[in-house]
């Protein structure tokens, strides 16, 4: 079980991290196309924010956040975003993930721009969900050594 | 310059993984591991691949850390001693799965060879359509999520059905 931490300047520093750290998530997970980075890595930074909530502010304060289950369906939202992408592309008359063929108003080369990102969220819901529930998991609550 | 630099890392590289294997504190060595997957994150911007960098760092040395302290809070901080008898059978699957591994380094393509296969085969066409083709001009992003879109939505089906499975099998009330 992890308790608060002592520290009031651990806690007040993680307080004022926690944004700024899911603000660089979104940041990486949209600036993927341009720069390193993307679905994958911004998930496991937008995870790891949650479970620094949990080491510094303790398991509570995670949960007050966190919901298990909603967490775990949010992560399979995200398979879901990944495969419906695929789906309209075929709806848009193309095969399947050809995300030049998705039904959106703009010039197909600019449609798998938004296919890649579209994906990429989805990705990174997973990987966020997974990290985050994975943390929860073996952190639990009661001791069993 | 970057040579004398990937040189330093290496051995630093070998140094963290001998602490992570020898380490009496199973706490020591998780945070040995830490630093190892640190290390191969410069490592990999070193040469370049700073997409694989920026996962190592995330991944190798962030959150497989913390997921590993967390497994020893459950556990214990104390290794259990290897029975001796096993010791030897672990030291001869090791150095025989040492040397199959070096023997086959000599097949792999010289490293930043334009020529060899790997440069020459799909990533040419890749490098140079990404632009005009998905308006992406990170090549990694297009390949990972347009060009080998079905490759990253298996892997992604992977991360949920491991984080699925973990939920499941570490449920609190379980007789």
């Amino acid at each position: 079980m992890i308790e608060r931490h002592e520290s009031v300047i651990v806690t007040t520093f993680v307080r004022a991290l926690v944004p700024l750290a899911q603000l660089f998530a979104l940041y990486v997970l949209v600036h993927g196309h341009d720069s390193p980075g993307g679905g994958f890595q911004a998930g496991v930074i937008l995870g790891a924010t949650y479970i620094t909530l949990a080491l510094a502010l303790g398991r509570e304060a995670l949960d007050r956040h966190v919901n298990e289950p909603v967490c775990v369906a949010l992560g399979a939202g995200g398979v879901l975003i990944y495969l419906m992408t695929g789906v309209f592309g075929m709806v848009g008359g193309g095969t399947f993930l050809d995300y030049s063929a998705l039904p959106l108003p703009v010039s197909p080369v600019r449609a798998r721009y938004f296919g890649i990102l579209f994906v990429e969220t989805g990705v990174a819901l997973a990987v966020a969900a997974t990290v985050v529930v994975l943390f929860c998991r073996l952190a639990d609550r009661e001791d069993r050594r | 310059m970057s040579e004398t630099l990937l040189a330093i890392l290496l051995v630093l590289l070998v140094v963290l993984g001998a602490i992570a294997v020898r380490a009496a504190d199973l706490l020591l060595a998780v945070i040995a591991l830490g630093a190892y997957g640190f290390v191969m994150a410069l490592i990999w911007a070193t040469i370049g691949a700073v997409d694989v960098a920026f996962t190592e760092a995330v991944v190798g040395a962030g959150a497989t850390t913390v997921l590993m302290l967390a497994a020893l809070l459950r556990t214990s901080r104390r290794r259990s001693p290897l029975p001796s008898r096993l010791r030897w059978v672990a030291l001869a699957v090791v150095i025989a799965v040492g040397m199959a591994l070096i023997s086959t380094t000599t097949a792999l393509a010289p490293w930043g060879d334009p020529t060899s296969p790997p440069a020459a085969h799909v990533s040419p066409r890749y490098l140079t359509r990404t632009v005009a083709e998905t308006a992406t001009p990170n090549a990694v992003t297009s390949v990972l999520a347009d060009y080998r879109g079905y490759d990253t939505l298996i892997e992604t089906v992977v991360i949920l059905t491991a984080g699925l499975g973990c939920w499941l099998l570490l449920q609190r009330d379980r007789p």
